[in-house]
């Protein structure tokens, strides 16, 4: 009895002591995060004009890429070596200097219908603020009330289009026609006017800095609610019979649809076949799951990116803060569905 | 008694298992049980972009199948230099031999192969379609010269043959194996390797050339990557460009009775400080002539072999 309880406390207060400093042990990484100076350099250099595109054979089979590591550290590029761009991995000064001394033209393309013009002043104001800022942005803005856009005051080597577009009763409808209002203007004016195109929802929000780290030849950003998702369970259109249907063993990531970018002539190409995509749905009468967005997820899935924006880039003013995701930059603001939409 | 016993064990029993639901718990928010995903890749012990966003290929960063797969449909030519001259024609035998088993495997390649010394090409059987073609060039007494003259060989090949003939080229040196996959994950349009020994030394410590007087001059203070000069490579218009430039550039070196440190391995740095590469490779792709890899190396494709200076150079 007594050697029994004296071998119960020895037990309890080993324990005591020693399991706590294990599970705190083994609960920190012991692998540091590696040497990794960032330097700064003021020289000039030249653009990376990546020609090639990245096509990929559907039915691949391959294990799911993480976008947060084990270990917690977010993972920087893709498993075909696109970089994925994170605040720490790039230097702003550096990246500002090389495409400075290229003289470029950034398009962005923005659709705010019916009630949606009340988005656009607080868009284009934190826009002109974080939103390339140094370089020259061309906005073009596609309403069907052109007199409620907002006179918001651009900086230098900034100006904005307003393009009318018919009214519609169906947000999806909308949001569905974006991609042929796309496709036309990249035909007829961007091929001319501009190197560089984003395509951005505009119930959104900048909250800080979007710049040239986030150039390159096809541009797709994660979406904030399934970097952390099994990609059986991405919200990809399922149904066969849709153009965007992906099956569940396949997937890299899920996209978010409200940001779109690139060279002129990739983002004509996503354009013009997610616009042709839909059309054949339409025909059959079949809508995908997130419209526009699935068609999207389904091009990048066979045409990968050769540059993905973490969801800094993309995230929702209602999720809160997550470890991995350190700033915001870019933010869709919470809105009240049925104020803003004309159906539901 | 009785009743302290059990309350002794109760005790433990109690506290085994508070810390084993805990460890549970703290498990599956960790790295035990992960997340769901069942993805390996990724490194986070090692940088795997650079500042200006350019990837540096480690192991665990890529995935074959998804990178083959994507290179397969373009129908690609790489061609690949080798320079052989005097003893150096020892090396060729492993090089080719172990290039066949782990160099673009699968894809078109194109070696050409400089020496002075053509009968010395050992009979390799290359795999289909991959082809070798050997260019006589004159001997020469000095290695450092051999080394440097390579910039302006490559540049005239890149001009008069193959702008029709290869997508990508890479420049290799020849004292060297291939012990591991080297594949299409290290193509792009601007491609420097990491110097072996520099991968995590300070800059302060890198073997640029400090005097102004040369043109590979690099101040103090500058410089992102301390590349090596044994492996470079990319599209054929960038590196013509590099080596174009680094030839001109020694060329005005010479004018001024200066040689850089490492030779054309220090233009090479100069010209990648202000031509930033658009890809890194780890030294992963070209490791020490010695065979034990070293915490992030976690596999060594492509390696100088030991060799002996004395013997194999013409000059010491």
């Amino acid at each position: 009895g007594n050697s029994l309880r004296k071998i119960a406390v020895s037990f309890t207060s080993c324990s005591v002591i020693v399991f706590p400093p294990i599970l705190v042990f083994l609960g920190y990484n012991s692998i540091s995060f590696g040497y990794k100076e960032i330097r700064l350099c003021s020289n000039l250099t030249k653009e990376h004009q990546e020609n090639p595109s990245l096509q990929s054979p559907q039915g691949l089979s391959y294990n799911q890429p993480r976008v947060v590591g084990l270990n917690g550290k977010v993972i920087a590029v893709t498993p075909w070596l696109a970089p994925i761009v994170w605040e720490g991995t790039f230097d702003s000064f550096l990246i500002d200097s090389i495409y400075q001394q290229q003289n470029i033209t950034i398009a962005t393309t923005v659709f705010a219908l019916g009630k949606y013009t009340t988005f656009l002043k607080a868009f284009l104001e934190s826009a002109e603020q974080n939103y390339f800022v140094g370089f020259r942005v061309h906005y073009y803005l596609f309403t069907d009330h052109p007199e409620q856009v907002p006179a918001v005051k651009l900086g230098e080597g900034r100006q904005l289009t307003v393009l009318k577009v018919a009214s519609s009763n169906r947000w999806q409808e909308i949001t569905l026609r974006r991609m042929e209002k796309l496709e036309k203007l990249i035909e007829s004016r961007l091929v001319n006017e501009a190197d560089y195109v984003f395509s951005l929802d505009v119930d959104t929000k900048f909250y800080g800095r979007w710049g040239a780290e986030s150039l390159g030849r096809l541009i797709g950003v994660i979406h904030p609610g399934y970097y952390q998702t099994s990609r059986k369970r991405f919200p990809y259109e399922r149904r066969p019979e849709s153009q965007a249907y992906i099956p569940a063993a396949e997937g890299d990531y899920y996209y978010g649809g409200a940001v779109i970018g690139g060279f002129v002539k990739d983002v004509y190409k996503v354009a013009k076949t997610c616009r042709e995509q839909l059309d054949i749905d339409a025909a059959k009468s079949i809508e995908a799951a997130w419209q526009e967005e699935s068609h999207l997820n389904k091009y990048f899935l066979y045409n990968k990116p050769s540059k993905v924006l973490s969801p800094e880039y993309l995230w929702q003013d209602f999720k809160p803060n997550t470890n991995e995701v350190k700033i915001i930059r870019f933010s869709q603001v919470i809105k009240n569905y049925a104020a803003v939409r004309p159906n539901p | 008694m009785r009743l302290r016993q059990i309350f002794y064990v109760f005790l433990l029993g109690m506290f085994v298992g508070l810390s084993l639901s805990g460890l549970i718990y703290w498990g599956f928010t960790s790295i035990w049980f992960g997340n769901h995903l069942t993805g390996n890749l990724g490194r986070t012990d090692v940088a795997s972009v650079t500042p200006w966003l350019a990837p540096i290929v480690w192991e665990g960063t890529f995935d074959s199948r998804v990178i083959d797969s994507i290179y397969k449909q373009q129908n690609i030519t790489i061609a690949t230099t080798v320079f052989a001259l005097g003893k150096y024609t020892r090396f060729l035998k492993d090089f080719l031999e172990s290039a066949e088993e782990h160099y673009f495997v699968g894809f078109r390649v194109h070696f050409y192969l400089f020496t002075d010394q053509p009968e010395e090409v050992p009979n390799v059987k290359l795999g289909q379609e991959r082809y070798l073609t050997v260019k006589t060039l004159p001997s020469m007494n000095r290695w450092q010269d051999i080394s440097m003259s390579r910039m302006e060989i490559l540049e005239k090949l890149i001009e008069n043959e193959l702008a029709s003939e290869a997508d990508y080229i890479f420049c290799l040196d020849v004292d060297t194996k291939f012990y591991g996959r080297w594949g299409v994950e290290s193509l792009g349009r601007l491609v420097g390797v990491i110097h072996p020994w520099f991968f995590n030394v300070p800059r302060f410590l890198f073997t640029y050339e400090h005097r102004p007087k040369s043109q590979a001059y690099i101040p103090a203070g500058k410089g992102d990557y301390y590349y090596t000069g044994a492996a470079f490579g990319g599209s054929l218009k960038d590196v013509h460009n590099l080596t174009k430039t680094c030839r001109e550039q020694m060329n005005i070196d010479t004018a001024n009775s200066i040689e850089a440190l490492w030779h054309e391995e220090s233009h090479l740095n100069k010209y990648f400080l202000y031509n930033k590469p658009s890809k890194l490779l780890s030294p992963e792709y070209l490791w020490r002539d010695i065979s034990m890899s070293s915490g992030s190396v976690k596999i060594i494709r492509f390696s100088h072999v030991a060799k002996n200076n004395a013997e194999v150079r013409p000059n010491l």
